[in-house]
């Protein structure tokens, strides 16, 4: 099977550093990718160059079999393709929960409210904030929050679902709702790709699990072989450190 | 027992004061007293002595004279009016300005580099110059070209002049809120596929508008006070009325009178503006 998203040779720098060294990695149809590594390993920052939000320079990343890395493409139709949700949520904090989900449809889609209307009440109420379209974020809990930012890439059909992140702002009570969504969109089949820092839920659902250091993908097995048995001696300082 | 003693205490907490609170309002007191005494002071002081000085007859006669501000302060009250509508058509177009030119200073394309230059360089011309230089040049040198009525209106040109000046600034205003708005904010809607465009009209000036409202209502402010150096083309607003009663009466109390319709409009806007700079500071913390 060839790969929906595969990078191969990525770099990228920051001035003088730099954050992510040659990074291999293929990510098939329906598959969910874990990565996990210490803070500043370049988890975050891989995550972005895939949507495009952080332009690379050096390497090539490919959706479909196409090069969407060639310098000067519209980023536009791509990143309707892979939706990203972040670590803060980054709700447009002016807008009700319904109108941050159904802006880009209208915008980019041409959708109208009253088309989407069905469909993003759907959404709302697959992820248990029926009552909540109405409200604004900052009424809003974080688990919640982050639930409608979740609904919000989704809005856009996207076919690939990337997650910074995304239980790291969350109060511990609240981590359990968010992940219960993720594990919803698994079931569904929905390709994924995580910054994660739930060791728990990586081994649970995973299909490949990364362990980035420095930039570099050190490791890459399923989580079975990489948690009880990693080779390489820095996964397992990690390993020992988080689990 | 325990149970009940404790109860009691949750119950005396919520009827009788306690110690802090006692104190704290003892505290109060004493402060509003001290306040109060040291205020009432310069105030008797000020009623006092002023009248002491040597030319404090002359001055009362000339400034504060009741007749000539009751045969006045009618007419002053009538030429306000034309204030009030400079600034009523003033306003908004400065506001549409304003963001005209700040958008200018924020684009990005190649294409557009003109129209950054063009911002710039209008903000920093018209920030530079005293607003009554500008009324001058534009309120006189315009009308010179012997342009047919009504283009030859000071009224066109003064307005003209307030609204170069008071644009430049009220871009400004909306600029620093555009920058106000986190990085992150744009992520998000640049991964949902939004343009430049609709992420700016949609995402970023909503929200920057917003927090730049107080900052501008104190631009208005100083407008509204800045309508009267119109007075120096033609237009016979209140300033020009007062000096107009001045030199009829030989008096001064007229400019006092006008100080006085200016002060009742801006004090009150002011306190406004104050109040909303406030709430938001603290929705901020």
């Amino acid at each position: 099977m060839s790969a929906k998203l595969s990078l191969r040779g990525v770099r990228k720098r920051f001035g003088d550093h730099e954050v992510c060294k040659g990074i291999d990695l293929e990510v098939a149809e329906g598959e969910m990718v874990c990565l996990i590594g210490a803070s500043g390993s370049g988890k975050s920052t891989l995550l972005r160059c895939m949507n495009l939000l952080e332009p690379i320079d050096d390497g090539s990343i490919w959706l479909d079999g196409v090069d969407i890395s060639e310098p000067g493409l519209n980023r536009q139709p791509v990143r309707q393709k892979i939706g990203i949700v972040f670590q803060s949520y980054n709700l447009f904090p002016h807008m009700t929960a319904a109108e941050n989900v159904m802006l880009a449809p209208r915008r980019v889609k041409g959708q109208t409210r009253d088309a989407l209307r069905p469909r993003v009440e759907a959404l709302f109420t697959r992820f248990g904030l029926g009552d909540r379209m109405e409200h604004y974020p900052d009424q809003l809990s974080g688990g919640q929050q982050q639930r409608v930012a979740i609904i919000r890439a989704l809005a856009m059909q996207p076919e690939i679902m990337l997650f910074d992140e995304i239980t790291s702002a969350l109060d511990p009570e609240l981590v359990g709702e968010v992940l219960d969504v993720l594990r919803d969109l698994r079931a569904e089949g929905m390709t994924m790709v995580l910054a994660t820092h739930e060791m728990g839920f990586a081994r649970e659902l995973a299909d490949k699990v990364c362990f980035l250091d420095a930039g570099r993908i050190l490791e890459q097995a399923p989580p079975e072989a990489l948690f009880s048995n990693p080779r390489e001696p820095r996964t397992k300082a990690f390993l020992a450190r988080v689990l | 027992m325990a149970d009940a003693s404790s109860q009691d205490r949750a119950a005396a907490s919520s009827t009788a004061p306690t110690r802090r609170a006692l104190y704290e309002a003892g505290v109060r007191r004493r402060a509003n007293r001290i306040a109060l005494i040291s205020t009432l002071s310069v105030i008797v002081a000020i009623f006092v002595l002023v009248p002491l000085a040597p030319g404090w007859e002359a001055v009362q006669k000339s400034f504060f004279n009741g007749r000539v501000f009751a045969a006045t302060f009618p007419g002053l009250l009538d030429a306000f009016v034309l204030n009030v509508m400079i600034f009523a058509w003033s306003a908004p177009l400065i506001a549409l300005t304003g963001l005209a030119i700040a958008l200018c200073r924020d684009a990005r394309a190649p294409a557009l580099f003109p129209l950054r230059l063009f911002g710039i360089a209008y903000t920093d011309i018209f920030r530079g110059l005293p607003v009554v230089l500008v009324i001058y040049i534009i309120g006189f040198g315009v009308p010179g070209l012997g342009l047919p009525r009504p283009w030859n209106s000071p009224y066109i040109w003064g307005t003209l002049a307030l609204v170069l000046v008071y644009s430049a600034y009220v871009a400004e205003v909306i600029r620093s809120g555009i920058d106000s708005i986190h990085q992150s904010q744009r992520s998000a809607a640049a991964s949902l596929g939004l343009s430049d465009r609709d992420t700016m009209r949609y995402v970023v000036l909503p929200q920057a508008i917003r927090n730049v409202v107080p900052a501008n209502m104190n631009l208005f402010i100083a407008l509204q006070k800045d309508v009267a150096l119109l007075s120096f083309i033609g237009p016979v607003e209140v300033f020009r009325q007062a000096g107009v009663y001045k030199s009829l009466y030989a008096n001064f109390t007229p400019y006092v009178g006008a100080a006085l319709i200016f002060l009742a409009l801006t004090i009150p806007a002011t306190r406004y503006a104050d109040y909303l700079m406030n709430k938001q500071n603290k929705a901020r913390r």
